[in-house]
């Protein structure tokens, strides 16, 4: 029948422009790089016929009459159509791709979906921001880019691991996130950036298709492939940088010190240390003698392309990043080769596989906690040299005021030795069999393989009778193998009833993580060297056992099941069922089910809406609910093993027997979530002004909550036995998300887009039933009370000590307040006045309280991007406001340096209310108290760039359609109150978190760049 | 239609391949080089190894003794203040509460020795060897030893059988009623003095006699006077034992597990130890807790501490300290007194030392359990480490026992008399003191006897219970002090399944 309709056409046509027929040339490019477009499809509307571009875009059609259409169709990007002119000879078509449109395809595990249509609170970061970021580490792309996503690193050490926090902190064992790369489970930590095409986040209850493994929210990566039809692209970019300390801190110098201490000393009623202070002068200043500027190199290359039935991507990277404390002692280095291909094995069969080799090497120095180098730098005193006079690294005395834990920053990175190097394949392989029109099914199989090998040498040194003296040599071996792989075949259903348009999937995933580790320590390592640190050479007799190893074997057995259903594309509802069992759960509960659903309903699709030319061009609301759960619990913790204590006394000697350990807990299961979302997509303006906002709840019950108390008939008191660990906790995350992007092209010369998010988050522990209501956590100073809790009522990992009310600034005062005695000392008039919070008339450990919190109230990002004819700029910002950190990185001895804020100290009445006297005698300021939390809202400018592309004509002969020079600043400059170097300074614990033991600061880096495609 | 047909078999086809292929059996794998408790007992080496840890309960029985002490009318509490140890405190003045950590512990500790024997009863018929009706029979041994524990201080207790316990049966496992406490541990040690050999295998191990005067002991504990006087006197016509000439030889260290010894609880200090874990500890940790408080010699020069170490005994924490009465308690001539009671006045006069006074202070310390000079592989705490074995039953509790079976049970006053009289001439190192009478008043003395026999034993307070003599303790309540509460949290997380014991 159609045919006969065309048939009909085409003569109509072609009896009525007889005489205005002529043939037109042209070419197809893409409107955001300028490259030529191979494949695209051009018909002639009014003829119907059609023809197809070539390698360079051009194309050569016909018998076309003026004022007729021409229609340019190519997958992936908006169809253009083009109306001949009697003067066209040879025509440009600038193709727009779809990325930002709402016929993106936005995956959401186990299938995708256009972004009109997407129900639940689902974000992406796509090529752009990435190619733009150019991040070192792939997590980096997700801070400020994506509401609700929060990444803390351990730390500005090259290589140092970034955390990834989405939508707060929900449990207090594991928050990492389900990480699939391409479907199958990986690690973003060792990716290259620029093999990323899209990061994908699932937040709500979208991701509850992954049951039990995606309560911490899902990311989905989808790696670079080359497109069908392309002709090969060539990408090589390259940047060069220098790192600095980003701030160094006010510590006191030589004088100053000298004249603090000679203070100090005399409150303390003792002879004052430096009774001459003349010629001292600035002294040394530690912390300019460890930082030192430090390369980054980065280099890739990258090549891709297609014809209609293959298509495939090649890459490599490179990248060496020194650290700024301790140079190529925390190095860090990165090179990665990939290769992707797909391939139209027939009309109905389609493949598609990747593998990625990676290859890591980094080495560090103690970069956090007690004894870290910064820690040494910023305590050891300024009137020490760094070197004697015969060039040897000073000892730091041994003297009660200095301690036994501070030591030469300088010599201890000189006698740092570690090293450790990664191997990896993963990658994946899909087949997708397309059986009937409407039913498609889908095989893949994912893996990662992967040896690390660590060598740890320590060097027999003495730095005069400190806690880091070695006193026999030794090197400590290790190699592990971890593997995984992902296993999934589902089958999806699609068919369009009429209005009612129906997707079902139905399918399981496998997955099996296992591997093994292999520790041994050698001693007496000959001329106590590195040279020569290896355990076959360090053979000297071990005195506690040198070896250690370790196996395991974790299995999930997934199914799934989910049905998409849409009426007129305007009512959009779906909903998941999933059942997982896997190794971590108990046999009482070896089986879960998640179910889920969400709906969604596009109101500008309405007759009654008026189209969606107006001022509003696109509206949708849309809600989730679902149950998910994590499963990122310690393994075997209901299988009981046979490590308790068994010793008893038999012929006078003791003899030892095996005994249970801690009570099993069969009914032991997966952390449960619910979470509700409810949500807004709207665009407005001719789509200029795109905005997302997202209101939701999440719910994680059954935390594993350890040493609970149980009856004493089970035994649990017995020697060695332990109280089990019970699904006992319960947190709430609430919040909303706001994401607002503006985008214009002003003339064709500027192109601005603007993007704000925000969130605000609400978190608050509900439920600890361990018989004390708080889990403890962290550590501050030396011998002191955990500082964090996770406590009903309150945030995960609230900052319990004391509350301060200023200084006592007399005698007086101190006599009419409540005793101090309990903390330590008697106060006198300068100390810190603690509050009586339970009003019992003295301080004691009771009058602990809720004194802050390291989880942010709400977290922004404000991102730029300005085109300018042959010039392009952005700058992305992110802010942290509400959220308090804990200064620790100051030992508490009398005779350790200070940042300058001591100068402002109280040195008698009227003269502080806020720093307390010196002196060297007991007192109790330095109890866990609010003089030790500051504020950590923090402003950060985390990455400015400025490219110049020249003009690709010049280059035309040597084949380059791309050029761009480009100068970069990473985090440029961080607005904060807090003293220390970061205010984002955390290990990511969630009890214990946002303490600063003397973070490694992240680096400032300068950075002149290359991007050319050929 | 062939086409459908073909596409749906394919469909199929693929679908119960995936369905079949990942069964819930992917998920069911063993843990790969761990022992697991569950498939354990393969050979018997595991039994051995088990019993080991079935044994080490025995050293947190400590606190029983010690606080079984602190409850009778031989000691007081002591310590450093009237709220050193509030759980001690409290028991010695009979106004504990079922809020007791100390009563908790001893709970918490004597049901950990109850699941480990369980562990291995409950596979004692997973494989067959030689010697195993000795394991087995160690294990019921031990397994009544911790029952009767339980049942002298909580009265009637859950038990479950062969099973150990297991997460729940708190709100399932009834209370077992007294009667039926008693003949679990009848029947375990019945089986026990079956099957156990008469000599152990190695030193501190269950004994045939062993058992049986556990037997004769809990049978004399419910009146089954003429059971009690059949297995005690086995145990003595057994001629495995006797008695001690010096009877303050038998608390020295070279006195241990010596020939009057049947049943001792072994402690050593080669092993180090702490306060939160005393059960953990190797040592006998009442020992530290009744030792002398800063007990040193006397500076030579005044105000300069004398470096030496003080004779015989080190120094501890002055609880369970005897009362002028018990010292008062002994006759005249019995050489029990002192090898029982130090009056430390005394003692320093003799041998220039001092001590510090504490709570309620007597002037008089438990002699048969104070720490000693510690040898030089002793390893701290040394307070929580001292190795003095606690001799559970010795032969003259035996003969002792035997005579009161005989004697209450009408049985046979001649005999009773002669087993009392063998324990006197011990005591008395002459015939002189030997006793004539019959009928009660051959019990009242028995009872007197047993007094001053095991002064420091622990065994005070239950004897006065046993024979409803318990009124002359200070503040004892009949009718409730007869036993102790079981631990709050225990009421607590039976969820109504145990009722607290009558008045508390």
């Amino acid at each position: 029948m159609k045919s006969n309709h065309l048939l009909i056409i085409f003569l109509l046509f072609s009896a009525f422009g007889f005489a205005q027929k002529r043939d037109i040339a042209g070419t197809v490019k893409e409107r955001s790089t300028g490259l030529p477009l191979f494949g695209v499809n051009v018909k002639d509307k009014s003829s119907g016929n059609a023809v197809s571009t070539d390698f360079d875009g051009k194309f050569t059609i016909k018998g076309v009459s003026s004022g007729t259409t021409l229609e340019v169709t190519y997958v992936g990007y908006k169809t253009a159509e083009y109306v001949v002119n009697a003067s066209d000879s040879n025509i440009l078509i600038n193709m727009q791709d779809e990325a930002k449109t709402l016929n993106e395809v936005v995956v959401i595990g186990y299938g995708s979906v256009k972004r009109k249509n997407v129900t639940g609170a689902v974000s992406v970061v796509g090529t752009k921001t990435i190619e733009t970021l150019r991040p070192v580490k792939i997590e980096q792309a997700l801070q400020g880019t994506v509401a609700g996503v929060n990444v803390t690193t351990a730390g500005g050490a090259p290589g140092a691991s970034l955390s990834i926090l989405i939508r707060g902190v929900a449990t207090n064992g594991d928050t990492s996130p389900l990480v699939l790369i391409d479907g199958y489970v990986g690690d973003l930590s060792v990716l290259n950036p620029s093999d990323v095409e899209s990061i994908t986040v699932l937040k709500d209850a979208q991701a509850a298709i992954y049951g039990a493994n995606g309560a911490n929210g899902v990311i989905l990566v989808t790696t670079k492939s080359g497109k069908r039809n392309s002709k090969a692209k060539i990408s090589f970019n390259s940047s060069t940088g220098i790192q600095e300390a980003s701030r160094t801190l006010p510590t006191l110098n030589a004088t100053e010190y000298a004249l603090l201490l000679n203070e100090s000393y005399a409150n303390g009623g003792k002879t004052i240390p430096y009774p001459n202070v003349s010629g001292l002068g600035e002294g040394t200043n530690w912390q300019k003698e460890i930082m030192n500027p430090a390369p980054i190199i980065n280099y890739d290359l990258s090549i891709s392309g297609g014809s209609d039935k293959i298509f495939y991507a090649v890459s490599a990277s490179h990248l060496v990043q020194d650290g700024i404390i301790g140079g190529d002692k925390s190095g860090f280095e990165r090179n990665t080769a990939r290769v992707s291909l797909g391939a139209d094995v027939s009309d109905r069969l389609k493949l598609k596989t990747n593998i990625i080799y990676t290859n890591l090497t980094r080495k560090t120095i103690n970069d956090n906690g007690l004894g870290s180098v910064l820690f040494n730098a910023l305590n050891v005193s300024p009137t020490q040299a760094p070197y004697d006079s015969n060039g040897n690294y000073t000892l730091v005395p041994s003297t009660p005021g200095l301690g036994i834990e501070i030591i030469n920053p300088l010599a201890q990175i000189e006698n740092t030795y570690n090293d450790y190097e990664l191997k990896k394949f993963n990658g994946n392989l899909g087949l997708d069999y397309k059986l009937t029109n409407s039913f498609v099914f889908t095989g893949s199989f994912g893996f990662n393989t992967q040896s690390g090998q660590s060598r740890n040498f320590a060097k027999q040194i003495s730095y005069g009778g400190k806690v880091f003296d070695v006193n026999r040599s030794s090197v400590t071996q290790s190699t592990v193998f971890d593997n995984n792989y992902t296993l999934d075949l589902y089958g999806t259903y699609t068919k369009k009833f009429g209005d009612h348009n129906i997707i079902g999937t139905l399918g399981a995933t496998i997955i099996k993580e296992y591997g093994n580790g292999l520790y041994a320590t050698g001693f007496d390592v000959p001329y106590n060297s590195w040279e020569f640190a290896d355990v076959h050479l360090a053979n000297g007799l071990p005195t506690t056992a040198p070896n250690n190893s370790y196996v395991y074997d974790e299995r999930k057995l997934n199914y799934f099941a989910r049905i998409q259903y849409d009426l007129k594309g305007r009512y959009l509802f779906s909903a998941m069922l999933r059942r997982d069992s896997s190794t971590k759960f108990g046999p009482n509960n070896a089986v879960a089910y998640f179910p889920s659903f969400t709906a969604g309903w596009i109101i500008s699709d309405e007759n009654f809406f008026g189209g969606n030319e107006g001022f509003v061009n696109f509206l949708k609301i849309r809600g989730s609910y679902g149950h998910l759960g994590s499963d990122k619990i310690p393994p075997n913790g209901y299988i009981s093993q046979l490590n308790g204590e068994a010793t008893y006394v038999f012929n006078g000697t003791i003899v030892n027997g095996l005994a249970t350990g801690q009570i099993t807990n069969p009914n032991l299961k997966w952390e449960a979530a619910k979470k509700l979302d409810v949500g807004l997509d709207l665009k407005m303006f001719q789509n200029k002004f795109n905005i997302v906002a997202d209101y939701f709840i999440d719910t994680r019950t059954d935390l594993l909550i350890s040493n609970i108390p149980v009856s004493g008939i089970l035994g649990a008191a017995a020697p060695g036995a332990g109280l089990p660990t019970i699904n006992a906790g319960t947190v709430r995350n609430s919040g909303v998300e706001f994401t607002i992007d503006y985008k214009n092209t002003f003339s064709n010369n500027l192109t601005l887009s603007l993007g704000y998010n925000v969130t605000v988050l609400k978190n608050e522990v509900t439920a600890v039933n361990n018989g004390t209501g708080f889990i403890e956590g962290g550590s501050f100073g030396v011998g002191q009370l955990a500082p964090s809790r996770m406590q009903v009522g309150k945030p995960m990992g609230y900052f319990y000590g004391y509350k301060t009310n200023g200084i006592f600034q007399t005698q007086a005062e101190v006599d009419a307040a409540p005793s101090q005695v309990a903390l330590g000392a008697e106060a006198q008039a300068g100390d810190i006045r603690y509050v009586d919070i339970n009003g019992d008339g003295v301080i004691n450990t009771s009058d602990r309280t809720d004194i802050g919190s390291p989880i942010p109230a709400s977290t922004m990002g404000l991102n730029l991007q300005l085109d300018y004819k042959h010039f392009d700029f952005v700058a992305y910002t992110f802010a942290s406001i509400g959220n308090e950190i804990v200064r620790n990185y100051e030992r508490t001895l009398t005779d350790v340096n200070h940042l300058d804020y001591v100068l402002d100290r109280w040195t008698g009445p009227g003269t502080s209310n806020t720093v307390p006297r010196v002196t060297t005698s007991a007192t109790s300021n330095n109890v866990f108290s609010e003089y030790f939390v500051e504020d950590a809202s923090f402003i950060r400018i985390q990455n400015v760039q400025l490219g110049y592309s020249i003009d690709p004509k010049y280059f035309e002969k040597a084949g380059i359609s791309k050029f761009r020079v480009y100068l970069g600043a990473n985090n440029l400059y961080t607005f904060t109150k807090y003293r220390g170097y970061d205010p984002a300074a955390s290990n990511g614990a969630p009890i214990g978190g946002g303490i600063d033991y003397g973070f490694y600061p992240i680096p400032r880096t300068y950075l002149l760049g290359l991007n050319v495609n050929f | 239609m062939k086409k459908y047909i073909f596409n749906t078999v394919i469909g199929i086809a693929l679908f119960s391949a995936i369905f079949v292929s990942c069964s819930d059996n992917f998920v069911d794998r063993d843990v790969e080089y761990s022992i697991d408790s569950e498939n354990f007992f393969n050979a018997k080496e595991d039994y051995d190894k088990a019993l080991i840890a079935a044994y080490d309960p025995l050293q947190s029985t400590y606190i029983n003794v010690l606080m079984g002490e602190i409850a009778s009318d031989n000691t007081l509490a002591g310590g450093e203040s009237p709220t050193d140890v509030i759980g001690f405190q409290q028991i010695d003045d009979m106004i504990h509460t079922p809020v007791n950590d100390n009563l908790k512990n001893l709970w918490d500790w004597m049901f950990g020795g109850v699941q480990r024997a369980n562990y291995i009863l409950e596979f004692k018929d997973k494989i067959d060897f030689e010697g195993k009706n000795q394991v087995i029979a160690e294990a019921r041994f031990l397994r009544a030893y911790y029952h009767f524990e339980l049942v002298k201080w909580f009265g009637g207790i859950p038990m479950n059988g062969d099973k150990r316990f297991v997460p729940g049966d708190e709100t399932k496992v009834p209370r077992s009623s007294v009667a039926e406490v008693y003949a679990s541990i009848e029947s375990d040690l019945i089986f026990a003095s079956q099957n156990l050999s008469p000599n152990a295998s190695q030193t501190g191990r269950a004994t045939k006699g062993a058992a049986l005067a556990l037997l004769g002991k809990a049978y004399l504990y419910q009146n089954k006077f003429s059971e009690a006087a059949v297995a005690l006197e086995q145990v003595i016509t057994s001629q495995k034992y006797s008695l001690v000439t010096d009877y303050a030889s038998i608390f020295e260290m070279n006195g241990e597990n010596g020939p009057e010894s049947v049943f001792e609880v072994q402690y050593t200090d080669v092993e180090g130890a702490g306060f939160p874990c005393l059960q953990c500890s190797e040592g006998n940790v009442a020992v530290g807790f009744s030792g002398i408080r800063s007990y040193k010699l006397s500076p030579v020069t005044p105000g300069v501490p004398n470096p030496n170490p003080p004779p015989k005994y080190t120094s501890g924490f002055s609880f369970n300290v005897p009362t002028e009465e018990t010292y008062n308690s002994f006759e005249v001539g019995d050489t029990r007194l002192n090898a029982s009671v130090l009056d430390i006045v005394a003692w320093n006069t003799a041998n220039k030392t001092e001590y510090g006074k504490g709570n309620e202070d007597t002037g008089y310390f438990n002699q048969k359990y104070l720490p000693r000079v510690r040898s030089g592989q002793a390893q701290g705490d040394l307070n929580l480490t001292n190795p003095n074995n606690y001799r559970a039953i010795r032969y003259a509790d035996v003969l002792l026992m035997a005579a009161e079976a005989l004697n209450r049970g009408g049985i046979n006053d001649a005999k009773a008399l002669i087993y009392l009289n063998q324990v006197r001439d011990r005591a008395f190192g002459d015939t002189n003191h030997r006793i004539s009478s019959v009928g009660s008043a051959l019990t009242d003395v028995i009872w007197k006897e047993r007094r001053a026999e095991f002064v420091g034993e622990g065994f005070r307070f239950f004897d006065l219970v046993r024979t409803g003599k318990a009124a002359i303790i200070p503040g004892f309540k009949a009718g409730k002090n007869e036993l102790f509460p079981i631990p709050l949290q225990e009421i607590q997380f039976s969820a109504g399944n145990w009722n607290q014991n009558p008045g508390y």
